[in-house]
């Protein structure tokens, strides 16, 4: 293709990129790097039904004098990522000085939100993306050999968790794993313990929120693997049934270096997805035993009346770092293979 | 000709108080336009101004919204507003008032506001900002047929006995976890710590500064409180605010309950709960620390507003249409629905819970611009304490480092 006709081709949605993907990023940086101005406080007495109080409140003449001649606020530079809030350089330190064994300097380290976020987020991510994958891959393998007639109603049932809305799946999960739901209810019963509760141990916030992002993305992946086991090549297998391998040696030396492809594109849209896992936790109602980088974002934009928009841009640009590191091992690897075909 | 000015004034003043004459709507073919939380109150006052004044106006329309304290400061930013008034409680009016989004009501009061009681007028410096109309707090429910089952003589009135009736509830094996309490990460975890904290006697600030002031023994005694409470709670109570609380307590699953004072018409209605549980429960006041005397609650009032970017004209229809929904009529109409502060309001078994508590001295939700900045540290810091891995030193410690990190991000510090 001539280079000029592949701009022509590509401009419309480069710009919509630029537009709305790029420009957008370079503005939360920006953000990220600014502060609010100073509130000019005063002392007053505010009085209600119930009596008067000396309380403080904002000057607004003098406030929106400020704001409106520097509207982005006091630059602030990198402070805000290195800070409490996010990075908290100077609390890492002091605990890495003060304390003698590993085990708590963690809990030190474990303590500030941002590190216990991105621990739940990179463990749900590292466990979510293989048990999707090996899970999807299982399923496709066994609609792949279900009698014709079985085959569209399995599909469709198969597919129905992915296409229950996150928020919708986790808020029913939700009410049945309450103590007075039918999972809940059950499990209290089979272990005998009327306070065993999904709800209040983090261990059991964790793996409920694991099994929840498993049952719901599966369908993702077993819907392309069962695509890609249709083009298998018939003939490569008889030639392999010829030459006598069994069952297994055929998946081994056949189905799977075919699906290889598949699997790197599937891990990279996975590992993208659940690193940004958030509707779970809401739907769940698990910010007391497992956050994300997603749901810091939201909580510190939801602040109301208080939204630290630094903080919030200061963790979206932390969490697409995050992505982009995440991602740069499979697409080294993709580009190696373009590279390999090419030439 | 004296006399036929007499009678035309007598007649006017008969057409004044029947209730043939339509409310004073101020400025007629004006565009009124409210955004207000969802609550039968809110409704009943909104509905009282519509029906009064929805004829003079050009358009009449209301936004009734739970997300409302969210999106307000963003709707009343831009001019001309999006809204003419906004329906706030204690702490929204502050988050509007800290961007300079509702206008003195003074001149508006003088013109309109002759029905109205002093105890209504919020004032700031002697700036009339809202005109209140109903008070919600926090308080106790009990179950007293429990109660007496496990053996607890009369109401508890303080936590240390609160905590006894907890005790001897599950010591007679009737309930395992017989309190409920909105505990939920957030907002509510920091209300709680928030009453417990004010019964303690406790400063949220260091005075006339921003400065935090929680990290002290009375910090640390009221987390210890509210640990020895959370005990009692259900083994879910980080996930549980007030509707389900409700539904736990309408179900007949607890016996004390610390809960807010709009949800007692909803329990005692004749709706979702058995008689058993209907009939048995009783409001009461917010407890106290043993010999102390401030109840531990936060006295919540909710009111009307103006918008500083509206024209004056639509300011005034807007303002003279909700102020003639504030009638004895409309409270008589309406006597369950809300502890009232407009003349006419008979207090049910509804409202005993929140007049104990306001005449037992609690204090209003603090009103101090930065408050909602510490209010959300302390929602997302106590929780490590509330699950037993951090101590209340620590916890207190996190709360004050994360305020103040956003207070300086946020520029009050």
């Amino acid at each position: 293709m001539k280079h000029s006709t592949f701009f022509w081709f590509i401009l419309p949605s480069l710009t919509a990129m630029i537009l709305f993907i790029a420009l957008p990023i370079v503005s939360v940086f920006i953000q990220s790097l600014h502060i609010e101005h100073e509130q000019v406080l005063i002392v007053s007495e505010s009085c209600d039904p119930f009596g008067c109080e000396e309380t403080t409140s904002v000057d607004t003449e003098a406030s929106s004098k400020l704001r409106a001649e520097k509207p982005l606020g006091r630059f602030n530079g990198l402070k805000t990522y290195t800070n409490r809030m996010i990075l908290a350089f100077d609390e890492v330190g002091e605990a890495w000085r003060t304390t003698d064994s590993f085990r708590e300097f963690w809990d030190r380290v474990f303590n500030l939100p941002f590190y216990k976020s991105l621990t739940f987020t990179i463990t749900y991510t590292f466990v979510v993306t293989p048990f999707v994958l090996i899970l999807g891959f299982f399923v496709a393998l066994g609609v792949n050999n279900l009698p014709k007639i079985l085959k569209g109603p399995t599909i469709f049932s198969s597919l129905l968790p992915m296409i229950v809305t996150p928020l919708v799946g986790s808020l029913i999960l939700f009410w049945m794993v309450d103590g007075d739901g039918v999972i809940g209810a059950t499990l209290q019963n089979i272990f005998n313990d009327n306070s065993l509760s999904l709800k209040a141990s983090p261990l059991l916030t964790w793996i409920m929120l694991m099994v929840y992002g498993v049952w719901h993305l599966s369908p993702f992946s077993f819907i392309v693997f069962y695509a890609g086991l249709q083009t298998v090549p018939q003939e490569t297998l008889e030639a392999a049934m010829i030459d006598g391998a069994t069952k297994l040696q055929r998946m081994r030396h056949v189905v799977i270096p075919h699906l290889m492809p598949l699997v790197i594109f599937i891990s990279l849209i996975l590992l993208m997805d659940n690193f940004r896992v958030f509707e779970p936790i809401l739907g769940f109602s698990a910010e007391a035993h497992a956050t994300s980088l997603s749901w810091l974002i939201f909580s510190h934009l939801r602040e109301s009346a208080f939204p630290l928009y630094n903080v919030a841009g200061a963790t979206s640009m932390i969490t697409i770092l995050g992505v982009t590191i995440l991602l740069t091992p499979v697409l080294i690897r993709t580009w190696r293979d373009f590279n390999r075909k090419g030439h | 000709m004296f006399l036929k000015r007499l009678t035309l004034i007598g007649a006017f003043i008969t057409l004044m108080g029947s209730s043939v004459y339509a409310a004073d709507c101020g400025p007629a073919g004006q565009s009124i336009r409210i955004l207000a939380s969802d609550f039968p109150a809110i409704h009943a006052v909104a509905g009282a101004a519509e029906d009064n004044c929805g004829g003079a106006a050009a358009e009449f329309n209301r936004n009734h919204t739970t997300e409302a304290r969210q999106i307000m400061n963003a709707a009343q930013t831009p001019n001309p507003a999006e809204y003419t008034s906004v329906i706030v409680a204690n702490s929204t009016l502050v988050q509007l008032m800290n961007d300079g989004l509702v206008r003195p009501l003074n001149d508006l009061v003088g013109k309109y506001g002759g029905h109205l009681k002093q105890n209504q007028l919020i004032t700031i410096d002697d700036n009339i900002m809202a005109i209140a109309f109903m008070a919600n707090s926090q308080h106790m429910f009990y179950r007293t047929d429990i109660l007496g089952q496990a053996g607890v003589e009369g109401l508890p009135a303080t936590y240390d006995e609160v905590l006894a009736a907890a005790e001897k509830i599950r010591a007679a094996g009737i309930m395992e976890h017989p309190l409920v309490m909105n505990l939920k990460v957030g907002w509510n975890v920091g209300e709680v710590f928030n009453t417990i904290y004010l019964a303690h006697g406790g400063d949220f600030f260091k005075s006339g500064s921003a400065e935090p002031s929680i990290n002290n023994e009375k910090g640390i005694a009221a987390l210890n409180t509210m640990k020895a409470l959370v005990e009692y709670a259900h083994p879910d109570h980080l996930t549980q605010a007030s509707d389900q609380t409700q539904g736990l307590w309408e179900a007949g699953k607890a016996a004390i309950g610390f809960m807010w004072g709009s949800r007692g018409g909803v329990i005692l209605d004749d709706e979702g709960s058995s008689e058993e549980v209907v009939s048995n429960t009783v409001l009461s006041g917010a407890p106290t620390v043993t010999g102390g005397s401030i109840p531990g609650a936060t006295l919540w009032w909710d009111g009307i507003t103006i918008a500083t970017n509206v024209s004056d004209s639509e300011a005034e229809a807007t303002f003279a249409a909700l102020v003639s929904g504030m009638t004895t009529e409309m409270v008589s109409k309406h006597n369950d629905d809300a502890i009232w502060l407009i003349d006419g309001f008979k207090p049910g078994p509804a409202a005993a819970g929140v007049s104990a508590t306001a005449s037992g001295g609690a204090k209003s939700y603090p009103m101090f611009a930065q408050m909602g900045l510490l209010h959300n540290a302390l929602g997302a810091e106590l929780v490590d304490f509330l699950k037993g891995s951090e101590s209340a030193e620590q916890a207190l410690t996190d709360v004050e480092a994360v305020y103040v990190a956003g207070a300086k991000d946020a520029g009050y510090l």
